[in-house]
């Protein structure tokens, strides 16, 4: 279908103000990144995957600037030990990173990808985005694998006794960053990777991972908490047989993100979860949307999103679970819920099941709700403050996504930050 | 300790009086026992004591200690020393009973200038006065009240009782629900805590509660008043003749 002139005239513009960065092995798949992008244009605000967020400022030539947010604590994930990769304001840190050498990973900078020969990540960059594009277009990740400026591609060819750790640091006000990622797991393998950080005022990252037969994957991340950053983040993965993938993401500020998932469960007896947790206060739009797709027999979905809005905030969850014909015994879960502390702040929701298959159990809620009033009359009749009740009601809310989390250690952590906000909040 | 002169009290959202001038005084180291029909007021009197937000006061006064509590925020009256024991104690899922009562320990002494209580010795207290109520281990880690028998959620209650230690307990129909095992149990746990410094204001439908935890004064209260108060031979003459002599004694 062609696209309509100001859709086109629109993406031209743009593509023009962007550099492909000249990386040799890569060049093939940036070429038809770029190909795909102009085929589907970029995203505008009447289409119907962006109508409950506006795509201009993700899209636009100049980003916009992002105050520096200095919280003045420990980063994150920072008691653990963990090999860190450090990009500051998108750009890969040497001397900031730990030694990429892990026994059971192999880090490469995406770079380094073409100065081997026969690279592991050689054929696999761009591939699970383009396949990613179907059924639903998702232009600003075929952007990304176009013009992507840096990135690390990690093999988990063991079990890796540190979580690898992406660290992303902003330090110019006017960053305007597109990372890409590779990951493969390889058969039996197992590994944690971790993320945290803002990266840029503006962010674009791609996230590949490819997880073979029985190899297990978990991912922690907490976008950076800067008011007025700018993210739009696409995770594409693809899970072989009695593979696990799991992951979570915990969201506290920022003036927009939208967090692209997309999951397909290509062999038998796969398993991902995939949950988020959100705090949004203000100027504050968060947009959550997944597509999981069952293309295997006995297979198992969970999507597990809680957010909690106040003073305007809002939220948005797509979420999709498309279960192909042959895809039997598929379990598949989702839910999706806001707890509204306001009357000005709004949660927007589509959740969809599609299903070919005519044995499966898929089940799919989405709720909207204040606080619970008897909760916080039994809590403040006990002497606990209205503040602090409304805090423990809302981490009790915000539990359910957090227990998704399934090494302790990790999850124990996101909590206690959370705590830790919840009471700072409260001294301002 | 707890004085209420005159109190009347009307539902906010209808034009509907359920307290039509409650009188009432519960001295220090006395257990008052307020009985009544069905819909007389009794459960709205210790909702509005206890400050639920939905009711009006439309005259009158309370009082602990002399200080106005329907001024007061629930968690300022409850820093004072008024507890509630609810007839139905709340789920609360994904906040653990501990940390919950913790929460509630380290609120009320800071309300009183007081030191948090640390963790070690916070977990000895709670121990110990958990296993007098047979409430085990496993319980406090749960969350609150979430898929407790009625039996444990009132057992819950009156651990919260404890470790508040407040100086006028109300106690809304604390028998509901309760089979006889579990409500000696949780009038052992009540009547642990008499004290010479603390009073007692026991609602409840029926005598039997009485025959474990023996009030010195019992009420009865029809269509949003005290209509007669005595000693404990009141509750077994409303055991044995029911509600309608007397009410038709005092008419």
């Amino acid at each position: 279908m062609a696209l309509d002139d100001r859709k086109a005239s629109d993406t031209e513009a743009r593509l023009a103000a962007m550099v492909m960065p000249d990386v040799g092995c890569t060049k093939a798949a940036r070429g038809a990144a770029l190909e795909r992008v102009r085929a589907m244009g970029l995203p505008q605000r009447r289409d119907e995957y962006w109508k409950f967020t506006r795509p201009d400022t993700l899209t636009r030539t100049d980003a916009p600037r992002a105050a520096v947010f200095d919280a003045g604590e420990e980063p994150m994930f920072a008691g653990f030990d963990r090999l860190r990769i450090v990009f500051v304001d998108g750009v890969f840190s040497p001397e900031r990173s730990d030694d990429l050498a892990l026994e059971g990973v192999q880090i490469d900078r995406l770079e380094d990808v073409c100065c081997q020969d026969d690279h592991w990540a050689e054929d696999l960059y761009g591939t699970l985005e383009a396949a990613g594009q179907v059924p639903v277009d998702r232009p600003l990740a075929a952007l990304n694998t176009a013009f992507a400026g840096d990135g690390v591609t990690i093999r988990v060819t063991g079990k890796p006794s540190r979580p690898i750790s992406l660290v992303y640091t902003h330090e110019d006000e006017g960053s305007d960053v597109f990372l890409h990622h590779v990951v493969r797991v390889e058969s039996g393998a197992e590994a944690t990777i971790l993320e945290n950080g803002p990266a840029a005022a503006r962010f674009n990252k791609c996230m590949e991972i490819d997880i073979a037969d029985g190899g297990v994957l978990h991912h922690v991340r907490a976008q950076g908490r800067d008011h007025e950053r700018r993210a739009v983040t696409h995770m594409f993965a693809r899970l072989g047989r009695e593979s696990v993938f799991k992951s979570f993401t915990l969201t506290v500020n920022g003036v927009l993100t939208r967090n692209e998932t997309v999951i397909t469960l290509a062999g038998d007896d796969a398993v991902a979860h995939v949950a988020g947790a959100c705090a949004g206060d203000g100027d504050f739009h968060h947009d959550d949307t997944v597509f999981i797709t069952h293309d295997a027999v006995n297979c198992e979905s969970r999507q597990v999103f809680k957010k909690v809005l106040r003073n305007g905030a809002t939220g948005v969850f797509q979420g999709k679970i498309l279960v192909k014909s042959g895809a039997q015994k598929t379990d598949g879960y989702q839910i999706s819920q806001s707890l509204l502390l306001d009357e000005d702040s709004q949660f927007l929701a589509k959740p969809e099941l599609e299903i070919y298959a005519d044995d499966v159990a898929c089940s799919h809620g989405s709720t909207s709700g204040a606080i619970d009033e008897d909760a916080l009359f039994y809590l403040r009749a006990r002497g606990v403050p209205r503040e602090i009740a409304t805090d423990l009601l809302t981490l009790a809310f915000l539990a359910e996504a957090v227990e998704e989390i399934e090494r302790e250690d990790l999850r124990n952590d996101i909590v206690g930050r959370m705590t830790e906000w919840l009471e700072r909040r409260r001294q301002i | 300790m707890l004085e209420i002169r005159g109190l009347r009290v009307k539902l906010e959202e209808e034009d509907k009086q359920i307290l039509k001038g409650v009188d009432l005084t519960v001295e220090a180291g006395k257990v008052h026992a307020i009985m009544g029909p069905n819909g007389s007021g009794k459960s709205t009197l210790s909702y509005v004591l206890s400050g639920r937000d939905g009711y009006e006061v439309t005259g009158g006064s309370a009082t602990l200690e002399g200080a106005d509590l329907l001024e007061l925020e629930p968690e300022e009256r409850a820093a004072l020393g008024l507890f509630l024991a609810f007839q139905y104690p709340v789920e609360i899922p994904g906040v653990g009973n501990m940390t919950f009562l913790r929460t509630a320990v380290n609120a009320q002494r800071k309300a009183k200038g007081l030191e948090d209580m640390s963790a070690a010795e916070f977990l000895k207290v709670i121990r110990a006065k958990a296993k007098t109520l047979k409430i085990d281990a496993d319980m406090l880690k749960r969350p609150v009240n979430v898929g407790f028998s009625g039996g444990e959620k009132k057992r819950n209650e009156i651990l919260q009782m404890a470790m508040l230690e407040p100086k006028m307990c109300i106690l809304d129909e604390t028998d509901s629900g309760l089979d006889v095992d579990a409500m000696k149990l949780v009038s052992e746990g009540v009547n642990a805590l008499r004290d010479a410094g603390r009073g007692f204001l026991v609602i409840t439908h029926y005598q039997r509660l009485l025959d474990h935890i023996k009030p010195d004064v019992v009420h009865i209260m029809a269509d949003g008043r005290i209509v007669k108060s005595g000693g404990p031979e009141l509750a077994l003459e409303v055991e044995q003749n029911g509600y309608a002599d007397i009410l038709a004694e005092v008419a």
